[in-house]
């Protein structure tokens, strides 16, 4: 399982209720319900993506985080996770409210638009970077709403939402985001793994 | 033709009060089993059959001598597994094959019921079909399973005896019919209404069928079942069996003639009045209504696995429709799945060779068996 899914796992405690938003095949869903007895629900708006889960007799509603999110009561999760999904929003904003309305606690990770890599590769080359983390051109990718540690960092404050975590991953390097190391962690980590509460 | 054909019949001794007010008792329910009810009885599945269906889910329909109706789906190694499963479906009451309905005799006047027989429900339907529960000493289903109305008989026998079953799966149903539906539906009826030969549903006494009339209702509801691009593909503008237009009013078209075919088969197979009946329980289903307009509500006692399944190309009982009941299922905290599959076979996905559909509903039943 990849280092993110590892940081997230940590994250959550035993024994609670949890829904992944955009969860893909069901990679972090399975691991959660088989290694912390979480009772996990998945939304994922790919068909062939929520077969999958169905095949690992996960629970997934196919449908989309925009709309869909609407039908959970709130506060009905003790986490909502949303991995590298964020920025593939029409309306990144409404996404995070309503996940902070469905879970007490909501954990983000954010593909850094900030690293080292994608800024020399924008500075050098002059052409959008394209990366591990942000494999697609300029006119495929899904992503819409690109942001760095930084501006995410700043948003959250902003809107006056706690973070009670903050954690830079670069490859195998998980470490602390603090408000001292902030700068040097949006240029040297390529994602960032924030517990945020309303 | 119970005797001839040695039809399973349940003789349910116990009164049940149906919802039109009348009381029925010592009344036949016709069944089929496949696979073993293992020692634990704890691997039983209740299936419940769409509007034309009937007990004879797969193999050999004794009746039509074809395939049982959902043999894509029900057998060895299949979606619904009868290695591994014990699948029990019944013909509903007011059905034809058997089971309780206007075709029989009324005990007290010797004659046959026709529309003397009382107006029954989907909510009477499953209340009758809970007696095989008890036949058969299973105290909870492993699964129930329905498609059309058969899933609207799954979400009210859910919402009746909560603590029935483990896992439930409607399919291309919907919580209360739509406007549309009850208009095609009273497009069927009045079909068979308008033959002479159905003689306000007396037709016994005077040994006719009211076969047209039945048979353009089935050709108008068959149209329903499909999709537009799936007619198209399948029969665009084709003649049948001939050149050129005849200018006539014969079948020149491919299209004319699949619908005739089908309607005719179908008079062979299903009783006018028991087609009068059964569209009248569907569009008399309201399963919030049941609960002062809170759908949720009917399902806020149950602890069961639901998983919902709609089709892409279903303009009969659309995706939203299945949607609402997530919806409600969601805003209760309860364990729904649910997945729209991909097809252009409209609403009769779920009865096709649709590999997609069939790969979920063998997944989820294989997981949530291990999970045991």
């Amino acid at each position: 399982m990849k280092n993110e899914f590892k940081v997230i796992a940590d994250l959550i405690e035993k024994d609670k209720k949890v829904l992944d938003v955009g969860c893909a095949d069901g990679t972090l869903m399975k691991f959660l319900k088989d290694n912390k007895n979480i009772n996990i629900r998945g939304l994922e708006i790919s068909k062939d993506k929520v077969q999958k889960c169905i095949a690992k007799g996960l629970t997934v509603i196919e449908g989309n985080a925009e709309k869909d999110l609407m039908q959970f009561p709130d506060k009905s999760f003790d986490y909502v996770v949303l991995s590298q999904t964020l920025q593939a929003f029409l309306n990144p904003e409404l996404v995070i409210n309503e996940l902070l309305r469905v879970g007490k606690k909501a954990i983000v990770t954010i593909p850094n638009f900030g690293y080292w890599k994608i800024r020399l590769h924008l500075l050098t080359k002059g052409t959008m970077p394209i990366t591990k983390t942000l494999p697609d051109e300029w006119y495929n990718t899904p992503n819409l709403h690109m942001c760095t540690i930084k501006d995410f960092v700043h948003f959250v404050k902003s809107r006056n939402f706690k973070i009670f975590k903050s954690i830079a991953l670069n490859n195998e390097n998980i470490s602390s985001i603090s408000d001292t190391n902030l700068g040097i962690k949006n240029l040297f980590a390529d994602l960032g793994i924030f517990l945020i509460e309303k | 033709m119970n005797k001839e054909l040695n039809l399973k019949t349940l003789i349910v001794k116990k009164p049940l009060k149906l919802d039109c007010g009348k009381t029925i008792n010592d009344f036949p329910i016709a069944y089929e089993t496949y696979g073993t009810l293992n020692e634990e009885k704890d691997n039983a599945i209740l299936v419940f059959h769409a509007l034309t269906g009937d007990q004879f889910v797969t193999g050999l329909n004794p009746i039509t001598n074809k395939d049982g109706w959902w043999s894509y789906a029900v057998g060895p190694d299949k979606a619904i597994d009868t290695n591994k499963y014990f699948v029990i479906c019944s013909n509903v009451i007011g059905g034809c094959l058997g089971s309780f309905g206007p075709s029989h005799k009324d005990p007290n006047t010797q004659k046959v019921f026709g529309t003397n027989f009382p107006v029954i429900t989907i909510n009477d339907m499953v209340n009758a079909q809970n007696n095989l529960l008890d036949h058969f000493g299973i105290e909870k289903l492993f699964s129930i399973v329905g498609g059309s109305m058969g899933g609207m008989q799954v979400l009210q026998f859910i919402s009746n005896f909560p603590d029935k079953a483990k896992t439930v799966i409607p399919i291309a149903c919907t919580s209360n019919h739509s406007a549309q539906n009850i208009a095609f539906n009273e497009l069927g009826r009045q079909a068979i209404a308008a033959d002479t030969n159905w003689n306000g549903g007396d037709y016994n006494s005077k040994d006719t069928i009211p076969n047209k009339g039945l048979a353009v209702a089935r050709m108008a509801a068959h149209i329903t079942y499909l999709s537009k691009k799936g007619l198209q593909e399948k029969f665009g503008r084709k003649l049948q069996e001939r050149e050129d237009l005849k200018f006539g009013f014969d079948a020149d078209f491919q299209i004319e003639s699949y619908l005739r075919y089908q309607g005719s088969v179908f008079v062979d197979r299903f009783d006018a009045n028991s087609y009068l009946y059964i569209t009248r329980a569907m569009d008399y289903f309201d399963l919030a209504k049941q609960f002062n307009g809170n759908l949720s509500d009917a399902f806020k006692e149950t602890k069961a696995k639901f998983f919902i399944i709609s089709f892409t190309s279903d303009w009969l009982y659309p995706t939203q429709e299945n949607k609402d009941i997530v919806i409600a299922l969601n805003s209760i905290g309860a364990d729904v799945g649910f997945v729209e599959i991909e097809s252009d076979k409209g609403h009769d996905s779920f009865l096709l060779d649709v590999p997609d559909f069939l790969s979920a509903l063998k997944n989820f039943l294989e997981k949530s068996y291990t999970d045991n």
